[in-house]
Parts: C-alpha cells; sequence; structure tokens
C-alpha cells in the first residue's frame, strides 16, 4: 500500500529512495539468519573437536603415566627418564596406543589419499607392464595376469558400496513384492506374521553365519571366492525387514476412500494394485527402503569383518590387528567416511522418495 | 417426465413400474456389536423413478450414509433387496456413480488422469482420443478447463470436489449418489457448487439421490426431500414433493412462498 502511494506522488526520488531501503532491508535481513544458522553447526564442531583434543590428550597422558611409572619400578630411575623423554620427542618408537587426537586422524586421512594415488599409479604401471604379456596370454587361451597388489582405501569404499547396493537390491527385490502380497491377504498376513516378528531381531552376525551355512554349500564345488556373494546376502537379510513391514503397513493401510472409489469403478485387480494402492503405499514403502538402506550399511561393516570380504569392514579390522602407530587414527577415519557415507545414503534415498512420491518429506 | 407428473407423489402403486429407476423394499441393516445386534434401518421402503433428483435429510447418525452405501453396494444388504431398473444389484459397479463426503481423488493423479481413471473403465472400446474427450468435456464442464494436468492434491478442496463430480458423471451412471458432498466446504464454494451440480445435472437427468444436512440446499436440489427418522431402526417418516419449474434459479426460489412452507415443513419434522 505505502508504495503505492508513493508512486501516485511521481516523485522519482523519493521512490528510490524507499526502494533502496528496502533493499538494505531486505539484505539485512538475510545476512542475519544465515550467518546464525552456519554459526550454529560450526561451533557445535569445533566444541567436538575440542572434547576430542582434551580426551585423546588427557588417555595419552594417563597411558604415559602409567608407562613410565611401570618402567621405574621395573627397571629404575634411568630408565623412567629415557621414556618420558622419548614420549616428549614424539619419537616413532614411543607411541601411545590409546584414542588418537584430531590432528594425527587429518594426517592419517592424508596418508590414505597419498596412498590411493601410489597404488593408482602402481597399476597403471602394472597394466603398461603386463599388456603386451596378457596379449600374448589370452592367444595362447591362458588367464590374463591381474594385479594382486593390496588394495587403497578408495577401492575398499568402492567394493562396500557395491556390497550394500547389491544387498540392498536383493532386500528390494525380496521384501516389496512380499509386503505388497502380505499387505493385500490378511490371510498372508497371518502366515507370515510369526515370521517376521522372529527373524526382524536376529543380529546381523547370526544372519552371516545361516547365509554363510547354505551358501558355502551350494557352491561348494566352485573354486571362486564367494566372500562377496557371502556378504551381500547377509546385508540384503538383515536389512530387509524394515522395508517388508513397511511395505505391508502402507499396502494394507490404504485410504478406505480410494478402495471404495476403486469398487465402485470396478477396477481390475491388476488396476486397482497398480493404479491405486502402489501409488498410495509408495510413502510408506520408501521409508522403508530408507531404512533398509540405512540398515543395511550399518550391518554392512560387521559382515564384511566376518565374511572377509575386501571392503571398509576388512580394512577397520586389519587395522585393528595389525597394531602400527597409525592404525587407531586410521581407524577413525574409516569410521568417519563410514559416517558421512551413511549420511549421503540417506540423502540419496530422500531425494528420490521426494522425485517419486506425491507427499514431499522433510529429512529427520 | 416432468416434475409435475410427480409432485406430491407418496404411495408407490400409483407409479408406474416402468418408471422406477430405483427400488429399495423392506430394506434393513443390522450391526451386530459385542452388547446384541444394532439394527440401523428396517423396512425401508423408497422408489425413485427416473430422471428424479431426490435428496434425503435426517439427524446425523440415523442411518443415511449407511443406506446410501448399501445403494452403492459397499455395504452388505441384511435383508429387503435394491434394484435398478428391476435388476437387484450384486455389490458395488458403475452403475451407480458415487460422489463421497471427501473428494476421494488420487492425489498422485492430475484433475484428468482422476476422470480418465472412470472413462476408461466404462467405455474400454472407445479410442484414446474419444476417452480424452469425454473426460475433458465434463472437466469443463465443471468449470476446470484450466486445470487438467494440475495435480490433485494441488487443487483446493471445492476444486476436488469439482472433480469428483466431473468422474461421477463422465462415467454415466444410471443413479448418482451423493454422500453430502459440500459438507466440507465453507458455504461460498456450497453454493457455487451447488448451480455447477444443478447446471450439470439439468443437462444429464441422471437420476440423483443426495445425502444433505443442508435444509436450503434439500430444496433447491430436489424434486422430493426424504426424511428419515432418527435411528435405530430408522425409516421413512416424511416425504415432500417439492414444486419447483426447472431450471431452477436460487432468486426465484428464494422469492416464492412456497420456500418457506416447505422449509419449515422440513424444520418440523428435524425438530420433533
Amino acid at each position: 500500500m505505502k508504495q503505492s502511494v508513493v508512486l501516485k506522488t511521481n516523485e522519482r526520488s523519493l521512490v528510490l529512495k524507499a526502494l533502496s531501503r528496502l533493499k538494505f532491508k531486505r539484505l539485512k535481513f538475510e545476512l542475519v539468519p544465515s550467518l546464525k544458522k552456519l554459526l550454529i553447526p560450526v561451533s557445535s564442531i569445533l566444541v567436538f573437536l575440542g572434547i576430542w583434543y582434551l580426551g585423546a590428550e588427557s588417555l595419552r597422558q594417563r597411558e604415559i603415566d602409567f608407562r613410565v611409572e611401570k618402567a621405574f619400578s621395573d627397571q629404575g630411575q634411568a630408565a623412567a627418564d629415557a621414556l618420558t623423554l622419548c614420549f616428549a620427542a614424539n619419537d616413532p618408537s614411543c607411541q601411545t596406543n590409546t584414542l588418537p587426537s584430531p590432528a594425527q586422524v587429518w594426517s592419517s586421512l592424508i596418508t590414505l589419499i597419498d596412498d590411493y594415488f601410489i597404488i593408482k599409479q602402481d597399476k597403471l604401471d602394472f597394466k603398461a607392464k603386463t599388456e603386451a604379456i596378457n596379449e600374448t596370454r589370452i592367444a595362447q587361451g591362458n588367464d590374463p595376469i591381474v594385479y594382486t597388489g593390496r588394495a587403497s582405501f578408495v577401492d575398499q569404499i568402492i567394493r562396500s558400496l557395491k556390497t550394500v547396493f547389491a544387498g540392498f537390491l536383493l532386500a528390494l527385490i525380496v521384501a516389496v513384492p512380499l509386503g505388497i502380497f502380505i499387505g493385500l491377504s490378511p490371510a498372508l498376513k497371518n502366515a507370515f506374521n510369526w515370521f517376521i516378528q522372529v527373524f526382524k531381531p536376529v543380529s546381523p552376525v547370526v544372519w552371516y553365519l545361516l547365509v554363510f551355512m547354505i551358501v558355502k554349500t551350494m557352491l561348494i564345488d566352485s573354486t571362486e571366492d564367494n566372500s562377496f556373494t557371502i556378504s551381500f546376502i547377509s546385508v540384503g537379510l538383515c536389512s530387509m525387514w524394515a522395508t517388508l513391514v513397511n511395505t505391508a503397513m502402507g499396502v494394507s493401510s490404504v485410504d478406505k476412500d480410494f478402495i471404495n472409489v476403486a469398487k465402485v469403478l470396478k477396477l481390475g485387480t491388476f488396476q486397482k494394485i497398480f493404479k491405486v494402492i502402489l501409488p498410495s503405499a509408495l510413502p510408506f514403502i520408501f521409508t522403508g527402503l530408507k531404512i533398509t538402506m540405512s540398515v543395511g550399511w550399518m550391518v554392512l561393516i560387521a559382515i564384511e569383518l566376518l565374511a572377509q570380504s575386501p571392503g571398509l569392514g576388512t580394512f577397520v579390522w586389519e587395522e585393528f590387528q595389525n597394531g602400527a602407530n597409525d592404525s587407531n587414527s586410521k581407524i577413525i577415519v574409516a569410521m568417519f567416511v563410514i559416517g558421512v557415507i551413511g549420511f549421503l545414503l540417506d540423502r540419496f534415498m530422500l531425494s528420490i522418495q521426494n522425485a517419486v512420491s506425491f507427499e514431499k518429506t522433510d529429512a529427520i | 417426465m416432468t416434475v409435475e407428473t410427480i409432485q406430491k407423489e407418496t404411495k408407490k402403486d400409483t407409479q408406474s413400474p416402468s418408471q422406477i429407476m430405483l427400488d429399495i423394499r423392506n430394506l434393513k441393516k443390522v450391526y451386530p456389536t459385542p452388547k446384541g445386534d444394532y439394527v440401523v434401518l428396517e423396512d425401508l421402503n423408497l422408489q425413485i423413478m427416473k430422471e428424479e433428483f431426490v435428496t434425503i435429510i435426517g439427524h446425523s447418525g440415523c442411518g443415511k450414509t449407511t443406506m446410501l452405501s448399501m445403494i452403492a453396494g459397499l455395504n452388505e444388504i441384511t435383508k429387503g433387496d435394491i434394484a435398478v431398473l428391476g435388476q437387484p444389484i450384486k455389490g458395488p459397479g458403475p452403475d451407480r456413480g458415487v460422489i463421497f463426503q471427501a473428494p476421494s481423488l488420487m492425489p498422485w493423479m492430475s484433475a484428468l488422469q482422476n476422470v480418465m481413471l472412470g472413462v476408461n473403465q466404462v467405455f474400454p472400446h472407445a479410442t484414446k482420443a474419444q476417452r480424452l474427450d469425454i473426460a475433458k468435456y465434463y472437466l469443463q464442464k465443471v468449470g476446470l478447463e484450466d486445470a487438467f494436468h494440475k495435480k490433485a492434491k494441488e487443487l483446493s478442496q471445492g476444486m476436488q470436489q469439482r472433480v469428483g463430480i466431473a468422474r461421477a458423471f463422465a462415467i454415466k451412471p444410471k443413479v448418482l449418489l451423493l454422500d453430502e458432498p459440500f459438507g466440507m466446504l465453507d458455504s461460498l464454494t456450497r453454493g457455487e457448487l451447488q448451480d455447477t451440480l444443478i447446471e450439470i445435472w439439468n443437462k444429464e437427468k441422471i437420476t440423483a439421490v443426495m445425502i444433505t444436512h443442508d435444509v436450503d440446499e434439500a430444496i433447491f436440489l430436489a424434486d422430493r426431500v426424504v426424511m428419515m427418522t432418527s435411528g435405530p431402526k430408522a425409516k421413512i417418516g416424511d416425504i415432500l414433493a417439492v414444486d419447483f419449474k426447472r431450471p431452477r434459479t436460487r432468486k426465484a426460489i428464494l422469492a416464492s412462498n412456497d420456500y418457506y412452507k416447505y422449509r419449515k415443513h422440513l424444520i418440523d419434522f428435524l425438530e420433533h
């Protein structure tokens, strides 16, 4: 209203002044909340790093004190002094084996990234070296020589992602159709209810063992490494329950009005399922799939570790076993990588969900 | 058939059987409860003529909706018969179109897709273009020519119910059943939708049974207003023939003395 009055007076300068004031005000308004929005997470990250640093320092001090004390009681003052000096100089031979500090974890991350490039170069060199030989070997009908050096951290992440996606796909293929059938038929629901209730809470480790028993026997005459098969099936079985339950619930709780519309229009079974029930259950199904994805990623680490399937789980376990100076910080790096990838997977699922379903869901 | 021939017609035996579209005889509905059977409707008889618009009025919970959903075939008949053109009904079917209280559109479909859902089902042998024409025609009739491709969830409640009307008329039912279709709307939108409904009905003349709580709506739309007694064991209490010529305008009806007579009649019934 005010603006139109100003325009009527037809005084240009006044209008311009009003406009510039308006712009300035708006700019101020936009800047303050965005700064605030950024300030809170940034400060919470700083607080987190601070607590981490202090905690790591006190744990390190505790270990040093204990070891110096022990040296003193076992070997006397001279040994204790030498050990104290050694720790103070941060000598590689005197390292603590406790929670690493943020700085140590950061440097391990850099090491792992450098390592990736070194291995990548290695592979390229290897390929260049063996290319000619491999060609003749293939021509002769022999298997080509393949790179068998250690896998880089990035390779392991990719392998883990492959495993989790394979497991997720398995869960999708099994749980969604089964959930639809269960949701549509009360008889099937009764038949499957005990099954779901009993098997849903079973631990990933036990699922792995079960899958191991079955797959090992089924592939008894195969000489190939079946750790990938075992781990992705286990991941699928552990994580499919959320999708199964959600799909069944979504299908059985379709709005009564929609069902009545389908009845009045005498839609056939096929049309009723694909035009009415499934679209209406889609938000539920996607919530289930989202949970399946995050559960799958969570149990993957434990299952890879057990199955000795290369991947982040094996990486963590091997670092723990080998006990090098930077092993602990590499484990923490893996922890962050697992967390960040889990978060990204969740966002990925959320964006698919929002793209295909009619109800928009906010991130939780 | 004109309004005059059926006015003040309450005795069924004088009606020619060939003119009866919907025949309800000795209808009974019982809901079993832990405390014993609850009889919602008993001995309910109602004959509705071809091209007749009947509104049903009664207190909440008297069994109006139960009766309507039994006619639609969505609710089982405990006892008695419901026949359309002499044929007893067997479950729900597109010969009895329903406009529900909530618009009940599939929110993930566009307005056009929602109408097409029914049209595809009822005219399977028509070409795709013909079916689209039918759906578009009815959407235009309810004033939604600009909203064909809008998703149902993006439409206002009133516009959604317009799609509901288009969907019901587009399947060309023999009987149209309306379960308080405007009950959730504000009074302005309600008036607009009543006009839209009656305009499209004047063209199509589909036998209609409509439940309403609104006395004015009941008179404005109906050839006969059926008053139901309060439950349990609800039945038809009284029938009022509304003797206004069609097409009707709200203004002309409000100016008529008969309107206030009818209104008093209905309110007297409801208050007893």
